[in-house]
């Protein structure tokens, strides 16, 4: 279990470092979902009282859109120079390379979530009325996302499509957590009279079951 | 018969789909049958073409 | 190259088809069931005294709830096939959890449809974004064709059939997920308000939607035969290949050359 722990470790802080070098996600991803952001605000025809009703919503859309090219990236640094085959014979487990994976693919997202809710506060004037609650879905919820996501890249990759294939097969499997997440900040942002914590409980279960499958399946992926 | 609109329709849009479907399926099976010797057509035996 | 043979290139054999003409004939009788001997829906407000009621348009149920039932039963056996593919790692598991992933989603489409169509005369409406039902059919429906679209990548067929069981077995873990949060989500249902129980079912009605579920049962049969057969064949057709190209390789270099490549002493 230590050594699981360990080698997941190392598996993250590689692509965390690899993420720090390039700084794709500092240069692109997050532009990125400032854009969309102001996307939703010209579509939606930037009437604060709607964009704030909405906010909860299109933060998560805007974050699902985001985790789609996290998980591209992730995906890609490993096809690059052939490094999974690297990864591969260095011995490490196929588990451990999930959840380091995960772990890097959840720490991006939660930098992402951060400048996405000071997005949506000058944006669209919401205001986080739960502090605790906005955190704690929030975590749950990258959590879940990062963990599913992983898998899915894994299942898409090597195959010359990942980033046509990757969206249809990722987004569907994640309906029940693009709600849930919905409803758990339409109570932290106060948007709505729901409760919150009660979809939280259904986000944390999400991502229970991700994290377990992906670790499982992962070894069979990879295997030969 | 009221609805008779919708009633066609989606009686219609089954029967033309799973016909369309049906047919696909047995002239992809038409196809794929010549180019396939006929000793390795045998789908019931237990021979299996690849390894698992 | 093709090799000449005695039988008839076809997936049909003498079993197929006679499913295929029962299948027919049990058509046949459904329609003269749904449509002619079965009355339409019409019951009396009881305070205004109006006709109220669903009338016609509840001889598409006795399309739209077989084909649902007959979803879930190929989507059941998919899963159930991916299930074994990854335990025995035989083709014939995922010949088998293609075919029937391919078929259900035919019929999934076709509950989407049919059930907008019958839910424009009698719920006022092409879709109903509450309805706990319809959005689970839908994620399930978009879940599989993502199943489809990785199919038909070009991938070695064992790292494909190994992936695809993992889509179709997280797909189906996925399900109760999105049941259970969409129920949440809105508490009113449009598939609650009118469901069988509020129907009057009587003797016929009840016994034209069994024949319904027994003669879709029987096209899901046919196609779901024939389906496996063209898998089956597509693997076979794959091997044969690679085999008549290693043969023409061989004949075209040198006897000797090749014997002395591969060891063999003459």
């Amino acid at each position: 279990m230590k050594s699981l722990l360990s080698e997941a470790w190392l598996v993250a802080s590689k692509d965390l470092r690899i993420e720090a070098r390039s700084r794709v996600l500092t240069n692109q991803v997050a532009p990125f979902a400032v854009l969309v952001l102001v996307l939703f605000g010209f579509a939606l025809d930037a009437d604060q009282r709607t964009l704030r009703m909405f906010a909860p919503g299109l933060f998560w859309v805007a974050v699902l859109l985001c985790l789609l090219l996290a998980v591209q990236r992730s995906s890609a640094v490993e096809s690059a120079d052939d490094a999974a085959t690297g990864l591969r014979m260095a011995g490490l487990a196929p588990a451990a390379v999930f959840l380091g994976k995960s772990a890097a693919i959840l720490v991006q997202l939660l930098v992402l979530e951060l400048l996405l809710t000071a997005g949506i506060i000058v944006f669209y004037g919401s205001s986080v009325k739960n502090l605790f609650l906005w955190l704690i879905a929030g975590l749950v919820t990258a959590l879940a996302v990062a963990a599913t996501g992983t898998l899915y890249g894994a299942l898409a990759s090597g195959l010359g499509v990942r980033e046509t294939l990757l969206p249809i097969l990722l987004l569907p499997v994640l309906a029940p957590v693009l709600i849930g997440a919905t409803r758990a900040y339409d109570d932290a942002l106060g948007a709505a009279a729901v409760d919150g914590w009660a979809w939280t409980g259904l986000l944390a279960m999400f991502a229970v079951v991700a994290s377990t499958l992906g670790a499982l399946a992962y070894g069979a992926l990879v295997e030969d | 018969m009221t609805h008779l609109g919708y009633l066609l329709g989606g009686w219609g849009v089954a029967a033309v789909l799973l016909t369309v479907y049906a047919v696909s399926v047995v002239r992809r099976g038409r196809a794929l049958s010549v180019s396939v010797p006929e000793d390795q057509r045998r789908w019931l035996t237990s021979q299996n073409p690849t390894d698992g | 190259m093709t090799n000449p043979t005695s039988s008839v290139a076809t997936t049909g054999s003498p079993g197929s088809r006679a499913l295929g003409l029962a299948t027919l004939l049990g058509l046949v009788g459904l329609l003269v069931l749904a449509f002619v001997l079965t009355e339409p829906d019409v019951r009396i407000h009881p305070s205004t005294g109006q006709e109220i009621g669903q009338f016609d348009a509840v001889r598409l149920l006795y399309l739209h709830v077989p084909m649902a039932v007959i979803t879930y039963v190929a989507y059941s056996l998919a899963a159930f096939a991916s299930a074994g593919y990854l335990i025995k790692r035989t083709p014939w598991w995922d010949v088998t959890a293609h075919a029937a992933a391919e078929v259900g989603t035919v019929f999934c489409f076709l509950v989407l449809v049919t059930g907008s169509i019958w839910g424009r005369p009698v719920w006022n409406t092409w879709w109903e974004w509450g309805d706990v039902r319809l959005m689970t059919t839908l994620i399930l429906f978009l879940m599989f064709v993502g199943y489809l679209a990785l199919r038909r990548t070009a991938a070695d067929p064992r790292v494909q059939a190994r992936r695809a069981a993992v889509v179709a077995l997280v797909a189906i873990v996925d399900l109760p997920l999105v049941n259970r949060s969409v129920e949440w989500w809105e508490n009113r249902t449009l598939h609650q308000k009118s469901t069988l129980g509020e129907l009057k079912i009587e003797d016929l009605t009840l016994f034209t939607l069994m024949i319904g579920f027994l003669v879709f049962l029987m096209v899901f049969a046919w196609l779901l035969l024939h389906r496996f057969r063209v898998g089956w064949l597509t693997l076979a057709a794959g091997e044969h290949q690679v085999a008549a190209a290693i043969k023409e390789r061989r004949a075209e270099a040198d006897g000797s050359e090749v014997a002395s490549a591969v060891g063999e002493t003459s």
